[in-house]
C-alpha cells in the first residue's frame, strides 16, 4: 500500500500544474481515480443491498402469497415463529453438522494428497488431472450422479461392488439403503469428494512455494521428516488452510444444490438454505421466509467476521 | 511473499556447489521431503483412481444402454451405445437448455470483466484512497446468502415481468461474480512494477499507451483466469436459476433438476446428461488448472 500510494501521490504532484490550481486539481484528479471504479461499486451496490434491504421489511410483515388480503405489518412475528420453530433448529444444526464435517474432512484429506503430489512421480500431472475432476464437475450432475449411480440401492455402484466382492466368496451381500438409513452422511460424503479437490489444489500451492533454504537447514540441523514437517512446512501452510477453510465454508454454509438433489431436504438433511427456499416456494409464507433469511445472514456475518480477518492477515502481507 | 526468502534454485545451487557429495546429490535435486521412492508414486496414483472412479464410472455409464446400467453387480463389459445421448439430445429442453447455459455464462463474463478491469486499476495501479475497505466491502458482498435476497428478487421480476429471461439472469451472474473477479484482477495488476510505471511515464507514455504496453503483458494472465472462474461458477449455478427462470430461459443444471426424482429406467440418460452439462467446465479446467488454483485463492495467494 504505502508503495503504491507514494508514488501516486508522485505522480499527483507532478501532473499539478500551479500551486495555486494545486486543490481543485488534486479534487480533480481524485474523481478521475476513482471514476473507474465506480460503474462496478454502483452496480453492486444497487444489485445487493437494495434486495438484502427490502428482505428485511418484508421479515417484519405478514405476507403470505396465498392469502393476499391479509397483507400487514407483523412486528417480531415472523422471528418469534423462527425461534419456536423446531424444523429450523434442526436445519440449523444440520447447517453447521455439514458444513463442519465437510471443511474438516476434506481439509485433512486434501492436505494428505497435497504432500502425496508434492512428490515427484511418474505421471504426476496426470493424477493431478485425475483428482481434479470431481471439482469440476457441475454440482447437481454431481448430486445426481451419487444418488443415481452410485448410492441407489438395487444397482449403485458401491453396492453393487459389495454383491461383487461378497459374490467371489459365494456370500450373501449386505446392501445398504444409503440415502434413507444415512441420509446427511451421504450427502456429507458426495460433498467431501467434491471440495477435496479444491483443499487439495490451494495446499499443493502453498507447498511448491516453500523456501526450500529451510528445509536445507532443517535437514542438517537433524530435524526428521515428521519434525520439518511440523515446524516449517505446517506454519507456512497455515494461511492457505485459513484460505481453504473460509472459502469452503462460504460455499457449503450456502449448499442448495446436493441437498434439494439427493434427498430433497428429507429425513433431517434440511439446511438453511433449502429451508428457506421451502418456506418461500411451498408454503408461500414471504414474511417467514424473509426473517429465516435475515437470521442467516446474521449468522453468515459471525462466520464472516472471522472469515475476513484471515483474509486481512493474507492482504496486509500482500501489500 | 516470498520476498525475503532468496528463489529456491539459488539456494540448492549454492549448497550443491559448497559442498560436492555425490550421495546426496540425487535427493536435492527433487524438492526438499521428497526421496525418489516408487511407493509414494503407486500410492497417489491409487488416490487419484479413487476420486476419479464415480467420474469415470459416469461416463461408462453414459454410453451404456438403459438394461446394462441397472444390472447387480455392475457390468463392466457390456457392449457401448450412444443410446443415452441420443435420448438426452431427443428431449426438446435439453439443447435450448445449453444455448441458455451459455449465454448466461459468456454475457455475464464479459460484463464482469468490463466493469472489473477499471475497478482493479482504481485499487491497484492508481489506487484510491481507502482501497482495502472498498475491497472489503466487495468481499463481503459474496459473504451473504445468496437466498436471503432471492424474495425480492423474485417479486421484483414478478412485477417488472422479467421472470424467465436470461437477461435478469445475466444480471445476478454478473452481480455474483464481480467481486471475485475485482478480488482476482486488483492481485494480479499489483504485479505491475511500479518502476516499470514511473519509467513509462518519464518516457512521457501517456495513459493508453501505458496500460496498453506496461500494463496488459503482466495482466493478460490473470484476466483470462478471471474469465475462466466466472464462466465455471456461472455455468455451475442452479438456486438463482431455479428460482428465476423456468421453461424458456431455463438453465443446463434447471434442466438437470428434471432427473432428481427418475427412478431406475434412465439411469443410462441421467449419466449422459451429467457429461453433457459438466463438459465445458471440466475441458475449462484441465486446460487451465493452474490458473485455477490462483484464481480460486482469490489471486490472495500465490
Amino acid at each position: 500500500m504505502s508503495v503504491d500510494e507514494t508514488t501516486a501521490r508522485q505522480r499527483t504532484v507532478l501532473q499539478s500544474p500551479a500551486p495555486q490550481q494545486q486543490r481543485t486539481a488534486s479534487r480533480r484528479a481524485g474523481w478521475v481515480r476513482r471514476a473507474p471504479l465506480m460503474p462496478a461499486l454502483v452496480f453492486v451496490v444497487v444489485m445487493t443491498q437494495l434486495p438484502f434491504l427490502a428482505t428485511i421489511v418484508i421479515s417484519f410483515m405478514d405476507w403470505q402469497a396465498l392469502r393476499p388480503n391479509e397483507r400487514g405489518f407483523a412486528g417480531l412475528g415472523n422471528y418469534a415463529q423462527v425461534f419456536t420453530d423446531a424444523g429450523l433448529r434442526s436445519s440449523v444444526i444440520t447447517t453447521i453438522v455439514l458444513t463442519v464435517v465437510v471443511v474438516a474432512v476434506s481439509l485433512v484429506l486434501g492436505l494428505l494428497i497435497a504432500l502425496l503430489l508434492d512428490r515427484k512421480f511418474f505421471g504426476r500431472g496426470a493424477v493431478r488431472t485425475l483428482m481434479i475432476a470431481p471439482f469440476l464437475v457441475v454440482p447437481v450432475a454431481a448430486a445426481l450422479l451419487w444418488k443415481h449411480a452410485i448410492l441407489n440401492p438395487s444397482y449403485g455402484l458401491i453396492n453393487g461392488t459389495l454383491t461383487w466382492v461378497w459374490g467371489l466368496f459365494g456370500a450373501r451381500p449386505p446392501q445398504i439403503a444409503w440415502l434413507t438409513e444415512f441420509p446427511l452422511l451421504s450427502i456429507e460424503l458426495a460433498l467431501i469428494w467434491q471440495w477435496t479437490p479444491f483443499m487439495m489444489l490451494i495446499l499443493l500451492a502453498g507447498l511448491q512455494s516453500r523456501p526450500a533454504d529451510a528445509f536445507e537447514a532443517a535437514k542438517m540441523d537433524g530435524a526428521s521428516p515428521l519434525q520439518a514437517f511440523r515446524y516449517i512446512t505446517l506454519p507456512h501452510l497455515r494461511r492457505y488452510i485459513e484460505l481453504g477453510a473460509t472459502l469452503g465454508a462460504i460455499y457449503i454454509v450456502q449448499n442448495f444444490d446436493a441437498v434439494f438433489t439427493m434427498t430433497s431436504g428429507a429425513l433431517g438433511t434440511a439446511n438453511l438454505p433449502y429451508t428457506i427456499y421451502q418456506t418461500f416456494f411451498v408454503r408461500q409464507d414471504y414474511g417467514l421466509a424473509a426473517a429465516q433469511g435475515v437470521i442467516v445472514v446474521i449468522g453468515t456475518i459471525i462466520v464472516a467476521t472471522f472469515a475476513l480477518r484471515s483474509v486481512s492477515s493474507l492482504l496486509k502481507e500482500d501489500s | 511473499m516470498a520476498a525475503h526468502v532468496p528463489s529456491p534454485s539459488a539456494s540448492r545451487a549454492a549448497v550443491d556447489a559448497s559442498e560436492p557429495r555425490p550421495a546426496q546429490q540425487t535427493y536435492r535435486k527433487h524438492s526438499p521431503l521428497s526421496r525418489p521412492n516408487p511407493l509414494w508414486g503407486v500410492a497417489a496414483w491409487a488416490v487419484g483412481l479413487v476420486f476419479a472412479i464415480p467420474v469415470l464410472w459416469m461416463l461408462l455409464t453414459s454410453f451404456h444402454s438403459e438394461v446394462d446400467a441397472a444390472t447387480n453387480p455392475p457390468s463392466l463389459l457390456a457392449p457401448l451405445t450412444l443410446d443415452g445421448y441420443k435420448s438426452f439430445f431427443g428431449n426438446a429442453n435439453a439443447f435450448p437448455s445449453l444455448i441458455n447455459s451459455a449465454t448466461a455464462s459468456v454475457v455475464s463474463t464479459l460484463l464482469v470483466l468490463a466493469l472489473a478491469i477499471p475497478a482493479a486499476y482504481a485499487l491497484s495501479i492508481r489506487p484510491v484512497k481507502k482501497w482495502s475497505d472498498v475491497l472489503f466491502f466487495l468481499l463481503s458482498t459474496r459473504f451473504l446468502p445468496i437466498v436471503a435476497a432471492l424474495l425480492p428478487l423474485y417479486l421484483f421480476a414478478v412485477r417488472t415481468g422479467s421472470l424467465d429471461q436470461i437477461g435478469l439472469l445475466i444480471a445476478l451472474y454478473t452481480t455474483m461474480n464481480l467481486p471475485i473477479a475485482i478480488w482476482m484482477m486488483r492481485s494480479f495488476l499489483a504485479e505491475v512494477p511500479v518502476e516499470m510505471l514511473e519509467a513509462a511515464q518519464l518516457d512521457g507514455a501517456g495513459l493508453i499507451r501505458t496500460l496498453r504496453s506496461v500494463v496488459a503483458p503482466v495482466a493478460m494472465p490473470g484476466i483470462a483466469a478471471t474469465a475462466l472462474i466466472c464462466f465455471i461458477f456461472s455455468w455451475q449455478e442452479l438456486l438463482l436459476a431455479r428460482t428465476l427462470t423456468g421453461v424458456v430461459a431455463g438453465t443446463a443444471p434447471v434442466f438437470l433438476t428434471s432427473f432428481v426424482t427418475s427412478q431406475g429406467l434412465f439411469l443410462a440418460q441421467v449419466c449422459a446428461a451429467a457429461v453433457v452439462v459438466s463438459l465445458p467446465v471440466l475441458a475449462a479446467g484441465f486446460a487451465a488448472q493452474d490458473k485455477l488454483v490462483q484464481g480460486l485463492s482469490l489471486g490472495a495467494v500465490k
